[in-house]
C-alpha cells in the first residue's frame, strides 16, 4: 500500500492531558505529525483535532482505532484529502520598501489573493488561506523580494460526508443505544468512507 | 457582613458531612468493596495515610517494601481474585517506581488502581521536593490517569477510575492527588458508582450478522482450531467458552495468558501456544482451515513470523477490544464483543460435531514432542535435575488445585508447560512486559486474593534477587506463599539464546546467588535447598505442609534448554524440538 495524505478528524472532550495521549499514539510507531489543530466544535464540551499524516491506509486506520481507544476520546474519522474541504491560513512579512517600489510584489500578492492584516513602515504583514500549494507557491514568489518571515497554521477541514454529530452525542449519551447507533459500524462498512 | 452570615446560614443548614480528601478515597474503596491496599507512605500522601489511621478496622493494608511490590502484589491479587487492586505510593520516587508495574498491567489488561500523592497544587512545575511529573510519565503504561487538585472532585474521580479499569479491557489507572486536595475539607454528598462515560464503550452490542458469519465458517470447517488467551478469563467466560468447544468439538489452544480458563487436562485441550509452547498447537495452525481466536491479541511471540502464520486459514477474531481486531493478523470476520456474550450465541448456531481425524493430529505430534523433549525433562535420565520433574512432582502434591505464580525465563516457560491446573485464575505471570521480579510480589497480592488456596511462586534465581526486598512484607504481614527458587545459576533464558544464536558468547549472564535460604531465615521464613532427586519429594512436601511460607531452593541442570521453541524471525510451523534442529 502506498503512503498518502490523510487527514484524521478525532471528536473528544476537552481535557488536559488529552492532546500528550492522542501525541504519543504517533511518536510510539515513529510516525511524524505534519500538522495538528484542536478547535472546538459545534457542540458545546466537545473539542476536535484535525491532524494530518502521511502513512498507508492500513496504519492510518490502526491509528484511528487506537485513539478511538483513549477513555475521552468520542470518535475517530480518516479522511484522504478528496473527502474533506480544507484550509490552511499563512503568514507573510516582506519589506514595505520592497512592495512600494516594485509593483510586480504588489500584482503577485494579488494574484495570490494575499491581503495586508498589518502594514508598518519597514514591514508589511500579508495573510492568505488556501491549500499547501498555494501558500507555497507565494513563498517561492517572494523570495526574490526579501521574505523576511513566514508562518503557516494547522490544517483545519471538514468531512464532506459528515453527518450531523450532535445526532450522534445523543446516542453516546444514553447507556444502551440503540442498534443503528454508533455502534460496530466499522465492522459493518467495511471498504466506505467512514470505516471507522 | 451580608455575606458573611449567608455564609453561616449555609454551613448550619447542610446536611452532608464534612470530611477531608484523604477520608472521601477511603470512603470511596470501601463503596468499592476493597478490602486490601497494597502501599508505601511517604510525605506528599500523608494525608491519605492519617485518614487510614481511622480505618484500619475497615481496610487493610500491607506497607510493602518497595512500591514496585504494591503494583505487582495488586495485579497479583487481581489476577487471583478477578476483582481491582489498590495501591497508594507518594509522589516522585513513589510513583515512578510504580512504572513497570503500570506497563505490566496495561500489556497484560490487569484491572489496577493507583493513587499516588503530589506535592501541593501551587507547587505543581516548580520542582518541588519530590515532584515528578507523575501523569504525562504514566500516560502511555495507563488506560486512564487524572490529576485531582480539589478535594470535590475525588468521589466522582474514583468512580470513575474504578470503573474504567474493571470495565471492558481491563487495565490500570492512576489517579494522582495533590496534597492540599487530600487535605481539604468539604461536603460529602456519598459516593456514587459509575456505570456509564459518555465517550467510553467498554463494550458493544453484539451484531447477529458476524456470529452468523463465524458459525457458518466454523460449521463448513475440516480443520477447524480454537486459540484463545486471557480474554476468556477477564471475561468470565470459561463456562460459555467451554459450552462452546465442547459443542464444536474443535481442539483449543491457550496462550500464556489463557492459560487454566480451562482444565489443562481437558480432552479438548492441546496444550500451549507461543515460542516455547507445545509442537502440535504451533505446527498445526498452518495447517487448520478456520482458526478461531478468542480473546488474544497474536503477540509475536504466539504468531512467530507474521508472514508466515496461519496464512491458509479463515480467522475468526473475538475480541472486546476494536483495535486488536486486523491490528497484526487479518479477520475474516471480527467479532466485537464481551466473549461472555458472543461465545452463547456463537454456540447456538454451530452444529454438534467431531474432529476425530483432526484430534489425531493433534496426539502425533503430541507423541513426537512427548519423545524427544517431555520425557527426558520429566523424568530425567541423568542425576541432574530439572525444573520440569519439580513441576511434576509439585502437580502431583497439590492436584493441581495451587495459584502458580512465575517470573519471567526459562522457569516461566517450563512451569507453564507442565504445571497442571483444574481452575481458572490459577496461573498468574507476566507474559505481555516479561518483568523479572514479578513474581515475589505477586505471589503476595495472589496470597491475598485468595486466601484459601495455596500459593506457590516459582522464581528463577535472578529473577528472585531483583525483588527479595518483599520477604520482609511477608515476614511482617504473613500472607502464606510457597516460594521456590528453580536455581540455574544462570541468567537461563539469555544464556540459552546465547548459546544457540550468538556462538556461545555468553557475555554477562552468569550470576553469582547468595545463601537464598540464609536470606529467608534473616526473614524469619523458614527454607531448605535441595540438589538430590531422593530429597525432592519430601522437600516439596515440606514446604507445602509447613504452615506459613517456606522458600525451597532447588538447584538444577545449568545449561538445560527449553524446548519446543519457535525461533525468532520463523514461522510456527518452522518449530524445533532440539538445539541439533535449529
Amino acid at each position: 500500500m502506498q503512503k498518502k495524505e490523510y487527514t484524521i478528524t478525532v471528536y473528544t472532550e476537552n481535557q488536559i492531558g488529552l492532546l500528550n495521549r492522542i501525541a504519543i499514539i504517533f511518536s510510539r510507531r515513529k510516525i511524524n505529525i505534519e500538522s495538528l489543530n484542536t478547535s472546538p466544535t459545534e457542540v458545546d464540551s466537545v473539542h476536535r483535532f484535525t491532524i494530518v499524516i502521511n502513512e498507508t491506509e492500513d496504519v492510518v486506520s490502526k491509528l484511528c482505532r487506537q485513539i478511538e481507544k483513549q477513555v475521552e476520546v468520542l470518535k475517530a474519522y480518516y479522511n484522504t484529502e478528496d473527502e474533506i474541504v480544507w484550509q490552511e491560513l499563512a503568514l507573510y512579512k516582506v519589506s514595505t520598501d520592497a512592495i512600494a517600489e516594485k509593483v510586480k510584489v504588489e500584482r503577485l500578492l494579488r494574484e495570490y489573493g494575499a491581503r495586508a492584516v498589518a502594514i508598518r513602515k519597514d514591514y508589511t504583514v500579508f495573510e492568505t488561506t488556501g491549500h499547501r500549494e498555494e501558500t507555497d507557491n507565494l513563498i517561492k514568489a517572494l523570495e526574490p523580494y526579501g521574505l523576511i518571515e513566514f508562518v503557516r497554521s494547522a490544517r483545519v477541514a471538514i468531512i464532506k460526508g459528515s453527518s450531523d454529530f450532535h445526532e450522534r452525542l445523543k446516542e453516546f449519551e444514553y447507556k444502551e443505544p440503540g442498534e443503528d447507533a454508533i455502534e460496530n459500524e466499522f465492522l459493518d462498512k467495511k471498504d466506505e468512507v467512514f470505516s471507522m | 457582613m451580608e455575606t458573611l452570615t449567608i455564609k453561616k446560614e449555609k454551613k448550619t443548614s447542610t446536611a452532608p458531612a464534612q470530611v477531608s480528601g484523604g477520608v472521601a478515597v477511603l470512603e470511596a474503596f470501601i463503596a468499592e468493596g476493597v478490602e486490601t491496599i497494597f502501599g508505601y507512605p511517604g510525605g506528599a500522601i500523608m494525608p491519605i495515610y492519617d485518614a487510614l489511621y481511622d480505618y484500619k478496622e475497615k481496610l487493610q493494608h500491607i506497607l510493602v517494601r518497595h512500591e514496585q511490590g504494591a503494583i505487582h502484589a495488586a495485579q497479583g491479587y487481581a489476577r487471583v481474585s478477578g476483582r481491582t487492586g489498590v495501591v497508594f505510593a507518594t509522589s516522585g520516587p513513589g510513583a515512578t517506581n510504580l512504572v513497570t508495574g503500570l506497563a505490566d498491567a496495561m500489556i497484560d489488561s490487569t484491572p489496577v488502581v493507583c493513587i499516588t500523592g503530589q506535592v501541593f497544587a501551587h507547587l505543581l512545575g516548580t520542582d518541588a521536593f519530590q515532584e515528578t511529573d507523575v501523569i504525562n510519565i504514566t500516560t502511555p503504561v495507563t488506560k486512564w490517569n487524572y490529576q485531582v487538585t480539589d478535594a470535590t472532585e475525588i468521589p466522582s474521580v474514583l468512580a470513575k477510575a474504578f470503573y474504567i479499569a474493571g470495565s471492558g479491557r481491563p487495565g490500570p489507572v492512576l489517579i494522582d492527588i495533590t496534597k492540599n486536595a487530600q487535605l481539604q475539607m468539604f461536603d460529602y454528598s456519598g459516593y456514587n458508582k459509575c456505570d456509564h462515560i459518555r465517550s467510553y464503550r467498554p463494550k458493544p452490542i453484539v451484531r447477529k450478522e458476524y456470529i452468523e458469519e463465524a458459525a457458518k465458517l466454523i460449521n463448513e470447517a475440516e480443520r477447524p482450531f480454537v486459540i484463545f488467551g486471557q480474554g476468556v478469563i477477564l471475561g468470565k467466560a470459561e463456562k460459555e467458552f467451554k459450552k462452546f468447544i465442547e459443542k464444536a468439538g474443535i481442539p483449543a489452544a491457550w496462550t500464556i495468558m489463557g492459560m487454566s480458563a480451562i482444565p489443562t487436562d481437558h480432552p479438548l485441550g492441546v496444550g500451549m501456544l507461543g515460542m516455547h509452547g507445545n509442537y502440535g498447537p504451533n505446527v498445526l495452525t498452518n495447517e487448520c482451515d478456520v482458526l478461531i481466536a478468542v480473546g488474544m491479541r497474536f503477540d509475536d511471540r504466539v504468531t512467530g513470523r507474521l508472514d508466515k502464520y496461519a496464512k491458509q486459514a479463515k480467522v475468526i477474531h473475538l475480541d472486546i477490544d476494536p483495535s486488536e481486531i486486523d491490528k497484526n493478523v487479518k479477520a475474516t470476520v471480527g467479532v466485537w464483543g464481551d466473549c461472555k456474550e458472543t461465545l452463547p450465541l456463537l454456540t447456538e448456531l454451530i452444529e454438534q460435531k467431531v474432529y476425530p481425524q483432526w484430534l489425531k493430529k493433534f496426539n502425533e505430534y503430541k507423541q513426537k514432542e512427548e519423545g524427544k523433549v517431555i520425557k527426558e525433562e520429566l523424568d530425567p535420565s541423568t542425576d541432574i535435575l530439572t525444573m520440569g520433574e519439580v513441576i511434576k512432582l509439585l502437580n502431583e502434591l497439590t492436584e493441581g488445585n495451587a495459584i502458580i505464580v512465575t517470573d519471567v525465563g526459562q522457569h516461566q516457560m517450563v512451569a507453564c508447560r507442565y504445571a497442571k491446573y483444574n481452575q481458572s485464575k490459577s496461573n498468574v505471570t507476566s507474559g505481555g512486559l516479561g518483568t523479572m521480579g514479578y513474581a515475589l510480589p505477586a505471589a503476595i497480592g495472589a496470597a491475598y486474593g485468595d486466601p484459601s488456596r495455596t500459593t506457590v511462586a516459582i522464581i528463577g534465581d535472578g529473577g528472585f534477587q531483583m525483588t527479595l526486598q518483599e520477604l520482609g512484607t511477608i515476614m511482617q504481614f504473613k500472607p502464606n506463599v510457597k516460594i521456590i527458587i528453580l536455581n540455574n545459576q544462570f541468567l537461563g533464558m539469555v544464556r540459552q539464546w546465547q548459546q544457540l544464536f550468538h556462538e556461545k558468547r555468553y557475555s554477562f549472564v552468569d550470576i553469582t546467588s547468595p545463601d537464598f535460604v540464609q536470606v529467608a531465615k534473616g526473614f524469619g521464613i523458614p527454607g531448605k535447598s535441595v540438589c538430590k532427586r531422593e530429597e525432592l519429594r519430601s522437600s516439596l512436601r515440606e514446604m507445602l505442609k509447613n504452615d506459613g511460607s517456606y522458600l525451597l531452593e532447588v538447584m538444577v541442570g545449568k545449561d538445560n534448554n527449553v524446548f519446543p521453541m519457535v525461533p525468532q524471525g520463523r514461522g510456527v510451523a518452522e518449530c524445533v524440538l532440539c538445539k541439533e534442529e535449529i
